[in-house]
């Protein structure tokens, strides 16, 4: 999951009683499994929680291009380095349509990104890590963007129109990424002994900070309650992590490798893994910027930003001399 | 002198090769996101190329290399890119500015290898050609978009410009292997590409309000694998780590 801790109006939800006709019809009609499009009316709460929430989503896909952009001049084949630009250039679009999707709520591309570089929005916890080896560009593949396709999957069916089309191309090209990252675990679990322990190392390093992508349990959140009423978040955070868990204990044995967590265990009567909870502490700190590479990301976006300037402002100052020279001819 | 084909087919993977990766080096730090996208493509069309020649490369010799094999573990002597496309990325101004110049010279010499005498030769060049088509037409829009932007951006693109125009000459320069190559038809002399080179600079950079040198001195060493300079170690060093420490493995 890309967004963590959306925080909506904190007031608790409205029964359809207590609304204004206005707002009476709009809930009804996401109760009704109806789309809610730019230009309806819609409670500001709504527009501010979403603005957050997609905002966030975008900002991950971009800050998300960074780790795995470190490998991508280090690949091991020709063919591995095509699938890991193309990924990473899915990502960067996905940051795209969802910088859109935001756009039709009234907030431009360029005010979500200030509030990126300044610090103000966040993106998601799991790219303030590291990635190490090459196995990380499997462990990415197969756990964040898995990870990221459980929460996605059901956000296709969000009542906001253009973020839930924005999910569904999205969702198209995440599993496609899910599936890559799977592939490279496989050959280096299958492939010498140096190979297996980096898909070990992988999965011991990502494991946690994975599950953390759900954020925190929120089954007692008020946002989240009103965020569901909204249908703006399909599922709670601890549906999410445990489908996930579930999924993904399977396919790390079919790999012959082990999550890194004592307490994991089949239990029979709720048909589910019991698994530990990741350090929520960690999580927290890292929200505050104090990941192992929060600085660092931060750093080369900025960098990214202030060394563009001069290219935007060129290809701007471009333009507007080729629209006076085209209004003088005419 | 190795076979003259395999030399010729080297040459055109390298090339793709070694601007692929420094186009790759661009991931996520680009100026603006759209561009983020469009240097990805850019690259993903160089590595697409490069798998065509030097798999093709590799078959021609005969000694049961692969394109991964030439590309990952050939030492700087055994590369055949012009330095051109070795030269650092610097500013975006400077990676735009390289990119036109070689885009200029890639597109003539693959509109003429379409008529290549070797079937292959021909049928890659008509592949790369769409791609390179492309890519032509987006550097000289940016080329004359930040040449006559701001006074900044025009500064940036003459030294660009200044900078990289030495390595120009070394595209259209023949040698034993272009002289073997036309005189079979597989492949036209390069300096026979250059006036129609010149004329299409001299168009781009008069709309860039840009000054081509006036000096016509160029680099060599890059095409003949003699004299690369010291920016290819380092790229081979990074591209070809994880080949070389892990020899063995499958990927
Ligand atoms: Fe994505
Ligand atoms: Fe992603
Ligand atoms: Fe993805």
């Amino acid at each position: 999951m890309y967004a963590q801790m959306i925080k909506s109006t904190g007031k608790g939800v409205k029964s359809l009683d207590e609304m204004d006709p206005e707002e009476r019809a709009f809930q009804e009609r996401i109760n009704a499994g109806g789309k809610i499009e730019p230009k309806d009316w819609m409670p500001e709460g709504y527009r501010k929680t979403l603005i957050r929430q997609i905002g966030q989503h975008a900002h991950s896909e971009i800050v998300g291009q960074l780790p795995e952009g470190n490998w991508i001049t280090r690949a091991p084949t020709l063919e591995r380095k095509a699938i890991l630009l193309a990924k990473v250039q899915d990502e960067a679009g996905h940051g795209l349509y969802l910088y859109c999707a935001a756009e039709t709520l009234g907030v431009s591309r360029d005010q979500l990104t200030r509030d990126l570089l300044t610090g103000k929005m966040k993106y998601s916890s799991i790219f303030n890590y590291p990635t190490l080896t090459w196995a990380d560009m499997g462990a990415v593949g197969w756990l964040v963007d898995g990870a990221a396709i459980m929460n996605q999957v059901p956000l296709q069916r969000t009542s906001y129109g253009p973020y839930a089309r924005a999910m569904v191309r999205i969702c198209k090209e995440e599993s496609f990424h899910q599936r890559q990252g799977f592939d490279i675990m496989m050959k280096m679990a299958n492939g010498t002994q140096a190979q297996r322990e980096m898909a070990q190392d992988a999965l011991n390093r990502f494991w946690y900070p994975s599950l953390m992508m759900f954020g925190p349990s929120d089954a007692e959140s008020v946002h989240s309650a009103q965020s569901m009423a909204w249908k703006i978040k399909m599922n709670t955070n601890d549906e999410l992590r445990q489908k996930f868990v579930d999924q993904t204990v399977p396919q790390a044995e079919y790999l012959g490798l082990k999550i890194p967590d004592e307490h994991l265990k089949w239990n029979e009567d709720r048909g589910s893994y019991d698994f530990s909870e990741p350090d929520w502490d960690e999580f927290f700190d890292v929200l505050q910027g104090n990941g192992p590479c929060s600085r660092d990301r931060m750093e080369a976006r900025n960098k990214a930003w202030d060394d563009g300037r001069w290219v935007r402002e060129g290809l701007l100052a471009h333009a507007q001399k080729k629209r006076s020279r085209n209004m003088a001819a005419e | 002198m190795s076979d003259p084909l395999f030399e010729f087919l080297c040459r055109m993977g390298d090339n793709t090769l070694v601007l692929g990766h420094r186009v790759s080096e661009w991931c996520g730090v680009a100026p603006v996101l759209e561009e983020d996208i469009a240097l990805a493509n850019t690259a993903l069309d160089l590595i697409g190329q490069t798998t065509l020649w030097l798999n093709l490369a590799g078959e021609v010799e005969g000694k049961g290399r692969n394109a991964d094999a030439l590309a990952f573990r050939r030492d700087i002597w055994d590369f055949r890119n012009v330095l051109l496309v070795e030269q650092p990325n610097g500013d975006f101004g400077q990676t735009m500015m390289r990119q036109f110049l070689f885009d200029a010279w890639h597109k003539a010499y693959l509109t003429a290898l379409q008529s290549s005498s070797n079937a292959q030769i021909a049928a890659i060049a008509e592949k790369s050609l769409k791609e390179v088509t492309y890519h032509l037409e987006r550097t000289t829009d940016t080329v004359i978009g930040l040449g006559d932007g701001t006074d900044e951006s025009h500064d940036r693109m003459q030294n660009a410009l200044d900078r990289l125009y030495p390595y120009v000459g070394e595209m259209f320069t023949s040698d034993t292997v272009d002289a073997a190559l036309s005189a079979e038809g597989i492949a036209p002399d390069p300096a026979s590409l250059r006036p129609q080179y010149d004329t299409l600079l001299r168009d781009v950079f008069s709309q860039a309000t840009l000054t081509i040198p006036a000096s016509d001195f160029a680099h060599k060493g890059g095409k003949s694998g003699q004299r690369h300079s010291e920016h290819l170690g380092h790229m081979l060093a990074q591209m070809q780590w994880l080949q070389r420490a892990y020899p063995d493995a499958i990927w």
